[in-house]
């Protein structure tokens, strides 16, 4: 590498943090790239339907002007609109970029990509690789920078956690530590800036439909020590999926966007076969509520609407439960198109989805808030930066299907010629040579040493499931005050617990409790963050629902919530957004949005 | 999901009131593997990984000895990431995909086995480390050569049919799978069915196919495609059904075609 060159740190090996390394390696940098887990194996291969991007390709009339649109009015109005408008511009050349990377797309009989139809929208824009479309963007991005990495200018640090940042005296960003999973080495990584693209914090909640590696740890670790956390209260819960001892697994929209239907029996303790139910006796009760958009009402609605019907008792046998059916569609095409999928339900459940309807309920799947960033993915920390979903910018108060993938792209594609463009202005100092390297190394061992020698006879694993428990009940679908405040109290309480946690692993050689305990000191920070934020706003919005404030309040909380840290607790503000270019307005998924306006 | 016929999944009936793991364990690379048994209580649609969480919470032994954690791999509990693959009672395959029901089902006992995978060093417990399968990739230069990532437009048309059966290779999540089942892996004697794989996915790309020799190249090595023996293991044991030993055929193929009219281009 020429000399000239700067090195840039990545943290986080997913669909953002690939993206960008592959645009700081193209423009011929270095990148030091540091991912908890082997970067093919991060979250995001667990995206299926697809990725959005208005090709039109169906003469349908879609143009970014209208995915925007759809975008910001699924997100019920609390994005800022100017980098919204820039993803959904740049979204078709981002599809046609994977398409010459060789993802498998599936294809029209005349050899172009395919679209399909997803939530939010009427029109078919979701570019689709069977039903494992994350999964192969993220190869793709892994291929180009596996070349990156044989060509000497990615360097992957696998199996690495990222601890701090490492501030200078003015608070700039001048690297980070990272510990080694397996040797409990921690080491200090110089850059001329970070990119954080860490994805999100579900495992906060227990179980959700996040990788066990989405802890959220790092990103809290970057606001403990200064960075601005936007929006944490807008936490997706997706509408369907499959409950689990371990985790709740994603039953991916598309199964809705092909065809599926969302329904539960007239009598919820009707004991026949579902097929044997007749169509009188059933109730459709999306398609009945939302003719439009039917079944594919934006997922903050369909997840309130499954939820309100379980809890009033008429859910499948009286249970937490619907059908979400697909028996209607051929077989031989439900396996062509939703293949993937559909084995993971029947792996896990048993039933085959072909001919038996699945039996699914909300889970909690996305975090619309994260890091703030400016219009160049720019934290408020002069040389860190922010891409995908640890970063709040794109998706409002909802994200819509498909949108998750696109988003993570654009992040990286932002975030990297930014951190170019501010590696080649910022002085460089003397931040190696003036021990802040070291201190903040110090630091972190302290805080291992202590972990290793705490003896209070707290289980961690039991703290995690309490913490898990207690989101779950009070911050997903519906939030109460009460309740809000009583769950802060609890985390506190956590908290406090967790001062006197024993690790139960005598052997520090690949221990996992070591990185466990870190992990669930930084979750109790963001859980904080998430409880308050809801706390505090009034009014119900996308993701976030309060009965006692059913509406949107526009002229009080059109804001992104900013909160920042303190060792109290975390200072939160609000930032007005700027809606310039789409006109705020009621959200109705009733009827199609042409015939309103 | 082979068929287009609806078949019944068998069931487990009269379930026991606990089951055992019987897990090796092992220290640190290098250290004496030895056997430890946990014992959880049944409960029905439990995974391997779930019960290994159980364990891990209160890691006692059945002989009431207590002991440290088992340490394993897990991340997407989906079977799409690849990275808990273990051996269970016998048989390699991921542990989150792996069902206590359908274990006792087929062993008619109430014991599950949990051992590293063994062509793979083992970094502790369960846990192996597999970078070595991302290295082949290398090998074999599994990606496309763009002029840039800068906006082109669209890539080739390509027909659908040639798209699934790409999708099918692309689905390989470098579990290792076919390598620990594969009887000439072992000891870098053999770059496996895994890299022939994703060769065979580049190659057959209409861009692809332009740098086809320099991956076919990486399989001529002393380590190469050569050492295959046909015991067709690997297509076996895959879990996301990779048409392995079909990927293997038709590079065999291209290598020849490619020896036969490979001085045309000189």
């Amino acid at each position: 590498m020429a000399s000239s060159g700067l090195k840039i740190a990545i943290v986080g090996g997913g669909l953002a943090g690939l993206a960008a390394a592959m645009k700081i390696a193209e423009a011929g940098h270095e990148v030091d790239m540091i991912s908890v887990v082997p970067v093919k194996r991060s979250h995001s291969v667990c995206a299926q339907g697809g990725i959005n991007g208005a090709v039109n390709t169906k003469g349908e009339g879609d143009s970014p002007a209208k995915h925007l649109d759809d975008t910001v009015y699924g997100g019920d109005f609390l994005a800022n609109q100017p980098p919204v408008k820039r993803m959904t511009d740049m979204a078709p050349a981002i599809i046609n970029l994977f398409d010459r990377m060789g993802v498998p797309f599936s294809r029209t009989n005349e050899g172009l990509m395919d679209f399909r139809r997803f939530g939010g929208t009427l029109h078919h824009r979701t570019a689709f690789a069977g039903a494992s479309t994350g999964q192969q963007l993220l190869y793709a991005l892994d291929e180009q920078v596996r070349k990156w990495e044989v060509g000497g200018s990615v360097t992957k640090y696998e199996g690495w956690e990222m601890l701090s940042l490492v501030l200078d005296d003015h608070q700039v960003c001048r690297g980070l530590i990272a510990m080694n999973l397996q040797t409990l080495e921690l080491k200090s990584f110089a850059a001329d800036a970070v990119i954080m693209a860490t994805g999100g914090p579900g495992l906060i909640f227990g179980k959700s439909t996040n990788s066990m590696t989405c802890t959220g740890s790092a990103v809290s670790a970057c606001y403990q020590q200064g960075a601005k956390y936007a929006n944490g209260e807008f936490i997706q819960v997706h509408p369907t999926s499959i409950p689990g001892e371990d985790k709740l697994r994603l039953m991916s929209e598309s199964a809705r966007g092909e065809g599926g239907r969302v329904w539960v029996p007239r009598d919820p303790m009707d004991a026949r076969k579902p097929k044997d139910i007749p169509e009188a006796e059933r109730r459709y009760f999306l398609e009945e509520k939302y003719p439009a958009y039917g079944n594919l009402v934006p997922r903050d609605i369909a997840t309130r609407e499954i939820f309100q019907v379980c809890l009033e008792g008429n859910g499948v046998g009286g249970e937490n439960q619907v059908y979400l059916d697909l028996t209607h569609i051929p077989a031989e095409t439900l396996t062509r198109k939703l293949g993937a999928i559909l084995e993971i339900y029947e792996m896990f459940v048993g039933d085959d989805p072909r001919f038996v309807p699945m039996r699914i309920f909300p889970g909690v799947h996305y975090s619309m808030g994260g890091l703030w960033v400016d219009y160049e993915q720019r934290t408020n920390i002069p040389g860190l930066f922010a891409a995908g979903e640890c970063d709040y910018s794109i998706h409002g108060a909802n994200r819509l299907g498909a949108n998750s993938l696109l988003s993570c792209v654009y992040g990286g594609f932002v975030a990297a010629p930014a951190a170019i463009e501010y590696g080649k202005n910022v002085e460089r100092g003397s931040s190696e040579s003036n021990g802040i390297h070291a201190a903040e190394l110090k630091r972190q061992q302290e805080i291992n040493d202590s972990i290793i020698k705490s003896e209070g006879g707290e289980n961690q694993y039991k703290l995690h499931e309490e913490l898990g428990k207690v989101m779950t009940d009070n911050v997903t679908v519906v939030r109460y005050n009460d309740r809000l405040q009583a769950t802060d109290d609890k985390i506190r309480e956590l908290q406090e617990r967790f001062t006197k946690i024993s690790v139960n692993d005598s052997n520090l050689w690949a221990t996992q409790a070591v990185p466990h305990a870190r992990q669930l000191k930084n979750m109790f920070e963001l859980a904080r963050v998430i409880t308050l934020g809801a706390l505090n706003r009034n009014e119900s919005r996308g993701a976030h629902y309060k009965p006692d404030f059913p509406d949107r309040d526009d002229e009080n909380f059109m804001k992104s919530t900013i909160a920042e840290y303190s060792a109290e607790a975390p200072v939160l503000s609000y930032e007005a957004i700027d809606v310039s270019l789409v006109e705020p307005r009621k959200r109705d998924y009733s009827s199609s949005k042409k015939a309103k306006s | 999901m082979t068929t287009n016929a609806h078949v019944e999944k068998k069931r487990l009936e009269n379930p026991p009131a606990t089951i055992k793991f019987k897990i090796q364990r092992r220290e640190k690379e290098g250290a004496a593997a030895h056997w430890e048994t946990f014992e959880i209580p049944y409960r029905r649609n439990l995974n391997v990984i779930s019960a290994l969480m159980d364990i891990r919470k209160n890691p006692v032994t059945i002989e009431g000895k207590a002991t440290t954690p088992p340490v394993w791999d897990m991340s997407c509990l989906e079977q799409v990431c690849g990275i808990c693959t273990m051996v269970i009672d016998g048989r390699v395959r991921q542990s989150c995909s792996a069902l206590v029901d359908d274990l006792l089902l087929a062993s008619g006992g109430d014991t599950v086995s949990l051992a590293p995978m063994s062509k793979f060093p083992n970094v502790r417990d369960l846990k192996v480390d597999r970078s070595k399968m991302f290295e082949h990739l290398k090998k074999v230069e599994a990606w496309i050569e763009l002029d840039g990532s800068y906006d082109l437009g669209p890539g080739p048309a390509i027909s659908n049919e040639t798209a699934q059966e790409r999708y099918a290779l692309s689905r390989c999540m470098t579990c290792g799978c076919c390598l620990e089942a594969c009887p000439q892996y072992g000891d870098d004697n053999y770059i496996g069915p895994q890299a022939i794989g994703q060769a065979r996915l580049f190659n057959m790309h209409p861009v692809g196919k332009t740098t086809i020799d320099n991956r076919l190249n990486g399989l001529l090595d002393d380590d190469g495609i050569g050492n295959c023996g046909n015991a067709q293991n690997c297509v076996q044991v895959c879990p996301m059904s990779v048409p392995l030993t079909k990927a293997i055929y038709e590079t065999n193929r291209d290598i020849t075609v490619n020896a036969l009219f490979g001085w045309l281009k000189k």
